[in-house]
């Protein structure tokens, strides 16, 4: 019994609740005020758009792929968001789901020519940055009065960005994890030939996880402009580090189909909240990406320990 | 339902080739409803291709396939009598066979239910996770009655041999489309005793309902007990095919072996080197004494036997990565070249002198006429056939990339010199000019430690080592080595 | 036949770098009726001499196989700049120690790299990503955001001329001679290449290929230093964003100058192809007033389109 509670596996996927909870008691310790529901709003204002774009890496990344363009592309949708979308919806929205069918048929080359995923993501991160400076040559725009209204929602209780964060991370869940077709997605970073020689057509599977990833990049650009009101081009440059960073954090795995939703979600919002407890540390703002990176370092090296101890005694 | 006297799969005059070497070479197989069909050989008989081609993996280079029973496809009962060129897994499948083979093709990120469904597509929709559950453990509750393997556990935390059981169970499960045929590819490899016991016992009662199975296991035993029929192979053809009740363990080995006798191995004569004091490599494979050491004396030519995967490999594998701290300087020569072996972009020069570049380095930098003066006599040496050395490895045949693989260890300094199978694919002339050339070296006091899958290569050598699961089980020298040991050797005992 | 052919195709990749160079160079000039023609070389000269020295590690890193790649040039090149500036604080008379501070910094840098990729069993990419964000930060700590000058001698020497090519030009196209040399006759580069073509072939011919991976990292970041360095020289001393642009720049030489990205395959006269190529596909795009988005747009699409034909090719190689 009790061999089953320590086993690697539920470890593992406790670490990154673990994270979270360690990290939010530090803040609420240091800083008593922040557990007040203006106090979580603070903490949490840029959690939503970060979750949306560590939830895009981990589609790209449950297929063994990594996506180094995911930054550059939120900027776009948000220059495209503060533009053509708030001045003509329409065109706006056909742009948008233009953007998605774009990273399907991205995954689609890099599948059929069997390409380095990081280089062609990255040579599109410029394609990415420089449509959103066409679109958008300098900072300003407006955001559609109806996003920024969802993103201000004041809802009960506790701030709309946790509702928000728990139904995406069970809606995502439920999609990749529990759904039958979920199954096939994941075994395709599991063991693509085996799926293969199951009559499944990898292809498809790419196509789905790009095209998925391209939505959820798009949400997350939605949700930022809902936030900041207005967007530059490099508005989510930084996205990218912090996306992968998201996915390793929730405890997925880089090769091998290994994801979880919920942790990727988690993931997301301990980074947001390392920010936080930095300043409430008084530690200079200029230690905040160090402890995001810091953060990564001990829980891979967590996670190496837990494997090892795996490693030591077979099952 | 089916009509039990006419064949479910029936194949004739199939032949297949990997560029120069025929792995069958024209194979008749009929499998009749209701039967198990035991597989043996020895190493390179052919029966892992075609299984392959029967699983639709693998297309023969020339041959007919005959499905003649009614395709058990999506619900119409077309007549299909599938031809070589459109039979593939797809089509495999809906013929209704299945495959458990040696590599798993579990996927080890998802739970056991998950690759069940994984497997049949029309599991899907409403609680598709509770009727895969279900499918899975009572194939699992039917095979292996004490398999304490839950539905929802992943496949990458469960020990090998529960994995093998999850796989078998996966190919004997039903949802819409029937199966008539499960090939069993070593499935009680990483089985204990008692639930191999109970496949067997499964795989009969499968077959008495009208199923038909083929059995390949390293265990003779196994296959006679449980096969109604025996096909020997060897060489890429069928040698013998009878039922299994006239075979016996000793009649099974007989007919895997070669029909030309054992001579020429005591022709030549033999000194052995071991009365010459201590040997200068001596290890356990097994690494826990369960078997016998294995010795090197100097200039000797030890051979490694026994059926490939059983752990000759990876010893040899294992001595080159300690061959500093034995002290020792050793060369590797790759049996698998593509994967182990050529360094593709490179020229057949540039993969000949990667083996002794520390030799060639003139103010620490490579002397590139060295280089070409070494590459150029090991050209001429062992007549690699190419006009220049500084073509493309790649630009030469398999055998003849072989030589370059040789040369790189031959050409070194290195006085051990390790051979993983290396004459896989090699022609027959190649391979007698790197037997002469093997002999003259070790007379020169060089030492080869030999793994090779070819029992006539065993009979260059002075000493044989017979593995089987990992460990050393037999002990030949020259003199006592004879075909039928090596067989009896390499072929489990019941236990 | 297909030998000859092969090899000439794969002797060649880096030219087209170069023949790209070429025509844009040419089609500004024509644009501007032969004006400034010596003066854009030169520029692309002096600016492309920065990408050169990063994608020269980034180079042996990705040439060691799928999966390598060096994430932390960036932080490694603002924090080895950020340090020696800030130590040597414009004194002339230490401007070789700066240079080895800023040595000192990427080496210590990439072990840090290669311990994580070793001890956590981590891709490097996560490797040199996290450790980028703690060596981004750290430079951000210590530099405090003030940007003190470069000693003037520093300065001089990173602007000087020689006939009007730029000096530090003429040592980095010796450097890379150098580095060419160690690529393809030492011991050292040999297992490089090896490694990149088959690591598991490598380690059974013979080469240590862990330690190999572990100097290639290093030498990656001790390049990454030195660029730190002498462009804190050319641009009038470090800032904290000074590296950006040369993650996406170091990787884009790598890939435009005919290096494979599958590994195992790369050449130095590539790097200066690629680098003047991008300098001058700029310029020209400024000649020509088109503004920065298109700019970058015909960037990122040239990028993916090299890889979509140089990768076909190693493909087709493979089976």
């Amino acid at each position: 019994m009790i061999a089953q509670f320590t086993s690697p596996r539920l470890l593992r996927s406790l670490l990154p609740a673990f994270s979270l909870t360690v990290i939010l008691l530090a803040i609420f310790y240091l800083q008593p005020r922040a557990m007040s529901y203006f106090g979580l709003n603070l903490l949490l204002n840029l959690a939503l758009p970060i979750a949306f774009a560590t939830l895009a890496q981990m589609c790209v990344i449950t297929v063994n792929d990594l996506d180094l363009g995911i930054g550059a592309f939120v900027g776009f949708v948000a220059c495209v968001g503060v533009t053509w979308l708030n001045d003509q919806p329409l065109v706006g929205i056909l742009i948008l789901a233009a953007c998605i069918v774009a990273y399907g048929a991205m995954g689609a080359l890099i599948h059929v020519r069997n390409l380095p995923s990081i280089v062609v993501t990255l040579g599109m991160s410029f394609v990415w940055l420089g449509l959103a400076l066409l679109v958008l040559p300098t900072p300003g725009g407006k955001a559609p009065a109806i996003v920024t209204w969802v993103m201000k929602f004041k809802t009960p209780l506790v701030p709309m960005t946790i509702y928000a964060s728990i139904a995406i991370a069970l809606i995502v869940h439920v999609a990749l994890k529990r759904s039958a077709y979920g199954a096939v997605l994941r075994g395709v970073g599991g063991n693509p030939q085996s799926v293969e020689r199951a009559s499944w057509s990898l292809i498809r599977a790419k196509i789905t996880m790009y095209a998925m990833a391209g939505f959820f990049g798009v949400l997350s650009g939605i949700s930022l402009i809902g936030l900041t009101s207005a967007a530059d081009a490099n508005i989510a440059l930084r996205y990218t580090l912090l996306s992968i960073a998201g996915v390793i954090l929730g405890g997925g795995e880089f090769v091998g189909g290994r994801i979880s939703p919920i942790g990727a979600v988690l993931g997301a919002i301990t980074l947001t909240l390392a920010g936080s407890f930095l300043s409430f540390l008084r530690i200079s703002p200029d230690w905040q990406i160090g402890a995001q990176g810091a953060i990564l370092i001990i829980v891979l090296a967590l996670r190496a320990l837990i494997n090892r101890s795996e490693a030591r005694k077979p099952a | 339902m089916n009509d039990m006297s006419k064949p479910i799969v029936k194949l004739s005059s199939v032949e297949k080739s990997f560029g120069a070497v025929r792995a069958l070479d024209g194979v008749d197989l009929d499998i009749l409803p209701g039967e198990c069909l035991g597989l043996v050989g020895h190493n390179g008989a052919g029966k892992s291709t075609l299984m392959n081609i029967l699983a639709g993996i693998q297309k023969p280079s020339a041959g007919f396939m005959d499905f003649g029973g009614d395709g058990d496809g999506g619900g119409g009962g077309e007549r299909s009598s599938a031809t070589a060129a459109n039979y593939d897994v797809s089509e495999a499948r809906r013929q209704g066979i299945r495959c458990v083979f040696q590599e798993l093709s579990l996927c080890p990120n998802l739970t056991v239910a998950e690759n069940a469904r994984i497997q049949h597509a029309s599991i899907k929709g409403w609680n598709w996770r509770g009727r895969a559950s279900e499918l899975i453990l009572a194939q699992l509750d039917q095979i292996f009655p004490n398999h304490g393997i839950s539905a929802d556990e992943l496949v990458g935390d469960l020990s090998i041999a529960k994995r093998q059981m999850v796989e078998i169970a996966r190919a004997f499960s039903i949802v819409d489309q029937n199966i008539r045929l499960v090939i069993l590819d070593e499935p009680t490899s990483s089985l204990d005793a008692l639930v191999a016991e109970e496949l067997m016992v499964h795989v009969r009662r499968f077959v008495d309902s009208g199923g038909s199975c083929v059995l390949i296991s390293h265990l003779l035993e196994e296959v006679l007990e449980t096969s109604d029929r025996i096909l020997v192979m060897r060489d890429g053809g069928v040698v013998d095919s009878r039922p299994a009740a006239e075979f016996s363990r000793q009649s099974l080995v007989e007919a895997m072996g070669s029909v030309a006798k054992d001579e020429a191995v005591h022709g030549r004569d033999f000194n052995s080197k071991r009365q010459q004091g201590t040997p200068y490599l001596s290890i356990d494979p097994s690494g826990a004494q369960r078997g016998i050491a294995m010795n090197a004396h100097k200039g000797e030519i030890v051979g490694l036997a026994g059926l490939s995967g059983h752990g000759q490999t990876d010893t040899l594998v294992n001595i080159y990565n300690k061959r500093r701290r034995y002290g020792i300087d050793m060369a590797f020569v790759a049996g698998d070249r593509q994967s182990d072996g050529i360094f593709p972009l490179w020229t057949i020069g540039q993969n000949i002198s990667i083996g002794s570049i520390r030799n060639l380095l003139r103010f620490g930098l490579l002397d590139l006429e060295q280089e070409a003066k070494l590459a150029e006599q090991w050209r001429q040496k062992i007549a690699i056939r190419t006009p220049n050395v500084n073509d493309n490895i790649l630009s030469l045949s398999g055998g003849n990339q072989q030589k370059a693989l040789f040369a790189r260890a031959l050409g070194s300094p290195a006085d051990t010199i390790l051979m993983d199978d290396p004459m896989r694919g090699v022609d027959i002339g190649t391979k007698q000019e790197v037997y002469e050339m093997i002999r003259a070296e070790a007379e020169a006091g060089r030492t080869f430690i030999w793994y090779t899958t070819e029992m006539d290569e065993l009979k260059h050598c002075d000493h044989v080592y017979v593995f089987r699961n990992g460990a050393i089980v037999a002990d030949l020298t020259r003199g006592e080595l004879t075909e039928q040991k090596v067989l009896h050797a390499s072929f489990e005992e019941a236990s | 036949m297909t030998q000859a052919a092969l090899s000439k195709l794969t002797a060649k990749p880096w030219l087209w770098a170069f023949v790209g160079a070429f025509c844009v160079w040419i089609a500004t000039i024509l644009f501007t009726g032969g004006q400034g023609a010596g003066e854009i070389l030169s520029a692309a000269l002096a600016f492309g001499t920065f990408s050169v020295i990063v994608g020269i590690g980034q180079m042996y890193v990705i040439t060691l196989g799928p999966g390598n790649v060096d994430l932390s040039i960036p932080a490694t090149m603002t924090f080895s700049g950020v340090v020696a500036m800030k130590v040597i604080d414009s004194s002339d008379s230490l401007v070789l120690v700066g240079l080895l501070i800023a040595l000192s910094c990427g080496a210590a840098v990439g072990v840090f790299n290669y311990g994580l990729i070793r001890l956590l069993r981590i891709p490097p990419i996560i490797a040199t990503l996290s450790s980028s964000f703690l060596v981004q930060s750290s430079a951000i700590a210590y530099g405090r955001g003030l940007k003190i000058k470069p000693p003037p001698l520093l300065a001089d020497f990173t602007t000087a001329k020689v006939l009007g090519i730029p000096l530090l030009a003429i040592c980095v196209m010796v450097l890379a001679a150098l580095m060419s040399l160690v690529l393809h006759r030492t011991v050292y580069g040999k297992s490089v290449l090896a490694i990149g073509q088959n690591p598991q072939a490598a380690m059974l011919a013979g080469v240590r290929v862990d330690f190999i991976r572990f100097a290639t990292y290093v030498l990656s970041a001790v390049l990454a230093g030195l660029c730190g360095y002498v462009l804190s020289g050319f641009s009038g001393g470090a800032s904290l964003n000074m590296g950006a642009e040369y993650l996406l720049a170091s990787i884009a030489v790598v890939v435009i100058g005919g290096t494979s990205v599958a590994g195992g395959y790369s050449n130095l006269p590539g790097l200066w192809g690629a680098s003047l190529f991008m300098f001058l596909l700029v310029t020209m795009l400024n000649t020509f007033g088109l503004s920065a988005g298109v700019r970058l747009i015909l960037t990122g699409a040239i990028i993916v389109g090299v890889i979509v034909l140089a990768g076909g090719r190693r493909g087709t190689m493979n089976t």
